[in-house]
């Protein structure tokens, strides 16, 4: 909300010295964001009032423009004996007789705008009829400023008028706080943090009146609580808005449009209470307030037809639905400029209802905004009068005898707190009487009482604006606020010795770490992929991957899915590396994938006014989906760099595997690799990383279909588990420590080309026992010397027994069984 | 038998054969020249070697003197080849290292080191700092039950700061489950199931539909911390607050806090940080929110709030990572561009 510093400052006894930075600070202290101040500047030279004698249209150009003929008093030149100017202007929204702010040559406005008399458009004009955003008094350009007639005089200093020496405050209350969406309820919060005495502009006594205003039936006693009503007849609708009214509504960004409507919004600016007026001559019988029903359909005064929601409030006369009640008009009795006869509505609508219906529509109208924020509905006769009687001052109208007030509004229920919760929540000891004082200034009753057991209480009855007010820790934060949170000293509370992180936060973190060490670079890419990526990924149709959970609202239409994978997130910024010029590249990610679950239960919804059942927790926790922590690697372009050492080398299926063994080796467990042929790997090149006999993952190289698909580098590799499947080992064994000399021994072994190495040295190593310290195959041959469809895998085996020194004998006696194992499994024979 | 002695036993003969010897040694310019003379002068054949050999035929009277004088003029010419012998050795090894050298500036990266990345080294380290005063870290799923996320704190159903949580909602309209908009729902799942007292810090990844700007990005990371515990103060919220400051920023970091709306805490505020190196000058920076657990998220989590009280906080790191770093642009940090990443390293920034 914008607010002139001059109109904020009305209703305060301002003492000597405090300015708009005062001001600004003072709001901030209590907890009202100040996002921005505009200072106005000053316009320096002559700005006078002028009066338009004699428009002549130059129609020769391409735009209208007009020469005029202004009055600009006493600036005349002398010995001329026309007391008018000629003026050169672009703007069209003014007739002959309007008053106009003009800046005389010699001028300089905002933004050092120099202002003198020049030829142009064939005349010579002599100064410049001013728009509202050339004098710094808003924003709006698209006409020059028009003052009411008779309201000063031709030659008149237009600069204290226009009241340049003022300050504009943008202000952002927070969403709690509804009342001070207004000036009453800003200047009450400056009043309070500057211990200013402050006249409550929404406090006023109404006259007394006669009857109702006008019939008004509320059938919906939930959606409105009051309905007050005013009428004023005889209005003149060519009637202007006075000039101060014109320059606050300029200042707090609003558009001049007529009195009436000028009047309604400059109440809701001062009171916060939104107003409505209707044409009383296009109302048809009787106001009657009610929900909408199931089909009706309401044009708005933006002149969109609605079709209405049964949950939408609804002002109707016998034509049916006329108003979308504390949101938006109707057309159809919309104040037009013929309209004489208006019906002032200010009412207390539910503000859930409002929210619901504001978001329904999206209607996001300054009325809803306060609207669901909460109005105080005590205010809303004082505000319909108060519009009522501007429109009698201004616009010539009667007030009629008659207000209607339907409706029955209760009293706020009173809060007690013991007088000391809030030195106790704030661990300061505040001076006595702090807490009544500052919930009177606030606006509560305030009374002490004693509780059974002695305790000093403050019973608070808050004010009709403040139905935040509810509970003990309401109160407390409106006398720490007050007091301000400066005032609250530093202390650190001594928690409970804590065990330090578990061991999965210490592997996670170790993970990423050796992964890092090892030439990754981690990243943190968005969820979100497109159902086409399955495609791209080669992912056949039943592949439970393409079971994901969408969003309703994503932020690209064309990636609505949250990632049942991390590879899309990571193959996209290694392309994007790519495209940067970056070839080498190796990344990794630690991130939750999302996997829902077929047969979840539905997600509850508990109430909060207490503890779930465990029944409900339990349905609670199970109904969001699982969502395991996974690890994956990309790589492209040269995993060993080239360099004067010599050529470098290829990132190549086997680093996406060795990553995968590097997470094992962190976790502590080791990791059984087995060929697999799973999308979107190579067929021949992706291995399946298993636990134990439980698959966790696969790496390898993708396949080329996947690479093309996907624009990614030829030979792109990858690695993807799930960090959740594998197990941490703590409290890893001893290893036995043998004093004892190794032997050492290489085998050289021939077996099928299809038989894994793997399964060579596992076999091996059953075969020998406990004695066989390491197994390291140190080459793989194939060739002539042993056949087509054979290779021969060569281990480096070293024994060592724990107790003593092996001999020889023993030791060959080891490796011979080491081989007969793989012999008998896979019929290895040692290579001749 | 009173026989002439042999020239070669004569003290002048012995003086020539010693400087003759030192001569050559000196002359030898390496190890092979110095082992070529070496025959000459201290071999069988050598005068020294040969003036031995005579002694015997000396009259006995005189053969004591001989012997002396023979003695020490080989040892003379025996120390003489030793101290050459070194020096050369010496000089050979020196010019074999010398040969040896590299130019040792030369680049040795083939396998290049990786990065963490700066936004979750720096959650590590808050969490560190916490983990330090006694908490636990707890994590929670981003994809989250609106009852967490909204509900259990106390988000009234149409409250409009539940529809200025700029939140993603999963499909179909009526699922109840959304992306976490902030890392609370953790606090709710953590005080549902501890023990109290609790002191957790929850780092996380959160989302929210903001287009993606130089200070903006949907997808970004907070830490929240969380103390429920009895008698826990405002003044505690603070000085907890300040301590995180000083570990981040440096020992004469401090904060301030604004008085703020959320619908989880109250009171409630607005954290500042004051620190040294900010970019521009040491000034004041908006860092994150707290309060004091409101009375309604302890009831739904089954705490009783006359009891207990709790304060909790929460920052977007991303965003401290900008200001503490000056990074100009945010989405510099969620491209994955490694260029950015690497110069990090492996520790928190």
């Amino acid at each position: 909300m914008k607010v002139p510093f001059s109109w904020l400052t009305e209703h305060l006894a301002l003492t000597e010295g405090i300015g708009v930075d005062e001001v600004v600070d003072a709001l901030v202290r209590v907890g009202i964001e100040v996002d921005g101040v505009h200072r106005l500047e000053q316009v320096r030279g002559p700005l006078v009032i002028g009066r338009v004698e004699k428009i002549t249209e130059l129609t020769q150009f391409k735009k209208p423009i007009r020469y005029c003929r202004v009055d600009v008093g006493d600036a005349v030149e002398p010995g001329s004996t026309d007391a008018t100017r000629g003026i050169i202007c672009g703007a069209t929204n003014f007739t002959e007789g309007d008053l106009v702010v003009v800046a005389l040559p010699g001028a300089v406005l905002p933004g050092d705008f120099a202002i003198s008399a020049r030829k142009t458009y064939g005349h010579l004009s002599e100064g410049m009829m001013c728009s509202a955003r050339e004098v710094g008094l808003g924003e709006d350009h698209s006409g020059i400023l028009v003052l009411p007639r008779n309201s000063a005089t031709p030659g008149d200093d237009a600069t204290e008028g226009l009241g340049l020496d003022d300050a504009v405050l943008e202000v952002t209350p927070t969403p709690d706080r509804g009342y001070a969406l207004s000036v009453r309820g800003l200047a009450r919060e400056l009043a309070c943090a500057l211990d200013l005495p402050f006249a409550d502009p929404g406090l006023r006594e109404l006259p007394k009146a006669k009857g109702d205003a006008w019939p008004v039936r509320i059938e919906d006693p939930d959606g409105c609580k009051r309905f007050v009503v005013r009428r004023v007849s005889g209005l003149d609708p060519s009637a202007p808005t006075p000039w101060w009214m014109q320059r606050r509504l300029m200042l707090a960004g609003i558009r001049s449009i007529s009195l009436a409507v000028d009047v309604t919004n400059y109440v809701m600016l001062e009171l916060g209470q939104p107003l409505h007026a209707f044409d009383a001559e296009r109302v048809k019988g009787e106001l009657v307030v009610r929900r909408a029903k199931e089909g009706e359909k309401l044009t708005t005064l933006d002149d969109v037809e609605r079709v209405l929601d049964p949950g939408d409030i609804v002002i109707c006369d016998d034509t049916g639905p006329i108003s979308l009640a504390g949101t938006m008009g109707g057309a159809s009795t919309e104040i037009t400029p013929e309209s004489t006869d208006v019906l002032l509505e200010g009412a207390f609508w539910n503000p859930a209802s409002i929210s619901r219906t504001a978001r329904r529509h999206h209607l996001f109208s300054e009325a809803a905004k306060r609207f669901e924020r909460h109005t105080d509905p005590a205010v809303a006769p004082v505000a319909v009068e108060m519009a009522a009687n501007l429109l009698r001052t201004y616009g010539g109208g009667t007030v009629q005898l008659g207000r209607t007030d339907e409706g029955r509004m209760e009293k706020l229920p009173p809060v007690t707190m013991p007088i000391s919760l809030p030195d106790e929540v704030a661990g300061v000891r505040y001076e006595r009487g702090v807490t009544a004082r500052r919930l009177t200034q606030i606006g509560c009753k305030v009374s002490i009482d004693t509780a059974p057991d002695g305790t000093g209480l403050v019973v608070a009855e808050p004010p009709s604006w403040r139905p935040d007010l509810q509970r003990p820790a309401d109160l407390v934060e409106e006398v720490l606020r007050l007091e301000g949170y400066d005032t609250i000293p530093s202390t650190v509370p001594a928690a409970p010795p804590g065990t330090g992180l578990t061991a999965e936060q210490r592997r996670k973190r170790s993970v990423a770490r050796a992964l890092a060490e090892a030439g990754y670079v981690e990243v943190a890419p968005p969820p979100f992929v497109s159902k086409q990526t399955w495609d791209k990924m080669g992912l056949p149709a039943d592949d439970v991957r393409r079971n994901t959970v969408s969003l309703l609202n994503p932020l690209d239409a064309d990636s609505a899915e949250l990632a049942t994978t991390l590879l899309p997130g990571l193959l996209d910024a290694l392309q994007r590396n790519q495209s940067r010029g970056l070839r080498d590249v190796a990344l990794f990610q630690i991130g939750q994938v999302f996997l829902p679950q077929k047969g979840a239960p539905r997600v509850p919804d508990p109430p909060v006014t207490e503890r779930p059942s465990d029944e409900e927790l339990a349905t609670l926790e199970a109904s969001v989906p699982k969502q395991p922590l996974h690890v994956a690697v990309v790589l492209s372009g040269n995993r060993e760099r080239a360099g004067w050492w010599g050529p470098g080398r290829s990132a190549a299926w086997a680093d996406a595997v060795q990553a995968a063994r590097i997470v094992a080796e962190v976790s502590g467990v080791e990791l059984q690799i087995e060929a697999a042929e799973h999308a979107p790997w190579h067929p021949g090149r992706c291995a399946r990383l298993l636990v134990g006999d439980f698959p966790v993952g696969y790496a390898g190289e993708l396949h080329p279909k996947v690479v093309e698909a996907m624009g990614l580098p030829k030979r792109t590799v990858a690695m993807e588990l799930d960090l959740d499947a594998v197990p941490v080992v703590e409290n890893r064994p001893a290893p036995p420590m043998s004093p004892y000399p190794p032997v050492l021994m290489d085998v050289a072994l021939v077996v099928d080309e299809s038989v894994p190495a793997a399964s060579v040295e596992k076999a091996l190593r059953s075969g020998a026992g406990a004695r066989l310290e390491d197994v390291t195959l140190f080459d793989i041959y194939t060739g002539e010397q042993i056949g087509d469809g054979k290779r021969s895998l060569a281990f480096k085996l070293r024994f060592r027994d724990p107790e003593r020194t092996l001999s020889s004998e023993e030791a060959v006696e080891l490796r011979d069984a080491a081989v007969a194992a793989a012999a008998e499994e896979f019929g290895a024979t040692l290579r001749a | 038998m009173n026989a002439t002695p042999p020239a070669e036993l004569a003290q002048s003969a012995l003086d020539e054969a010693v400087r003759s010897a030192r001569e050559a040694f000196a002359a030898a310019a390496d190890l092979d020249e110095l082992a070529a003379v070496k025959p000459t002068h201290l071999g069988d054949g050598s005068p020294v070697l040969r003036a031995r050999r005579m002694i015997g035929s000396l009259d006995a009277k005189d053969r004591a003197a001989a012997g002396k004088r023979v003695n020490e003029a080989r040892q003379a010419i025996q120390s003489a080849y030793d101290e050459r012998l070194a020096q050369l050795r010496a000089e050979r090894d020196e010019k074999v290292l010398r040969q040896e050298a590299v130019d040792v500036t030369l680049p040795w990266d083939r396998i290049p080191r990786g990065a963490r990345h700066p936004v979750i080294t720096m959650a590590e380290r808050i969490a560190d700092v916490f983990v330090g005063m006694g908490y636990e870290v707890v994590d929670g799923p981003e994809l989250e039950a609106e009852w967490f996320n909204f509900d259990a704190l106390n988000f009234g159903k149409d409250h409009p700061a539940r529809l200025m949580a700029d939140t993603f909602y999963v499909a179909p309209e009526d699922s109840r489950l959304v992306l976490r908009t902030h890392t609370s729902p953790v606090q709710a799942r953590t005080l549902l199931h501890r023990k109290l007292p609790v002191y957790i810090v929850c780092p996380g990844r959160c989302y929210r539909t903001d287009e993606a700007d130089p200070t903006h990005v949907p997808v970004f990371h907070q830490v929240e911390g969380l103390a429920v515990d009895k008698g826990l103060t405002m003044a505690d919220l603070k000085g907890t607050l300040d301590v995180l400051a000083r570990a981040m920023f440096g020992a004469s970091a401090r904060t301030r806090l604004r008085p703020h709306f959320f619908p989880f805490t109250e009171p409630s505020a607005e954290v500042d940080v004051w620190f040294e190196e900010k970019k521009g000058g040491p000034g004041w920076v908006e860092w994150g929110g707290c309060g004091m657990v409101d009375p309604n998220v302890l009831r739904a989590c089954g705490v009783d709030p006359d009891e207990y009280r709790g304060f909790a906080f929460g920052m977007g790191l991303e965003r401290t990572l900008q200001f503490r770093n000056g990074i100009p642009d945010m989405r510099d940090m969620v491209e994955g561009d490694v260029r950015f990443t690497l110069p990090f390293g492996m520790e928190a920034c």
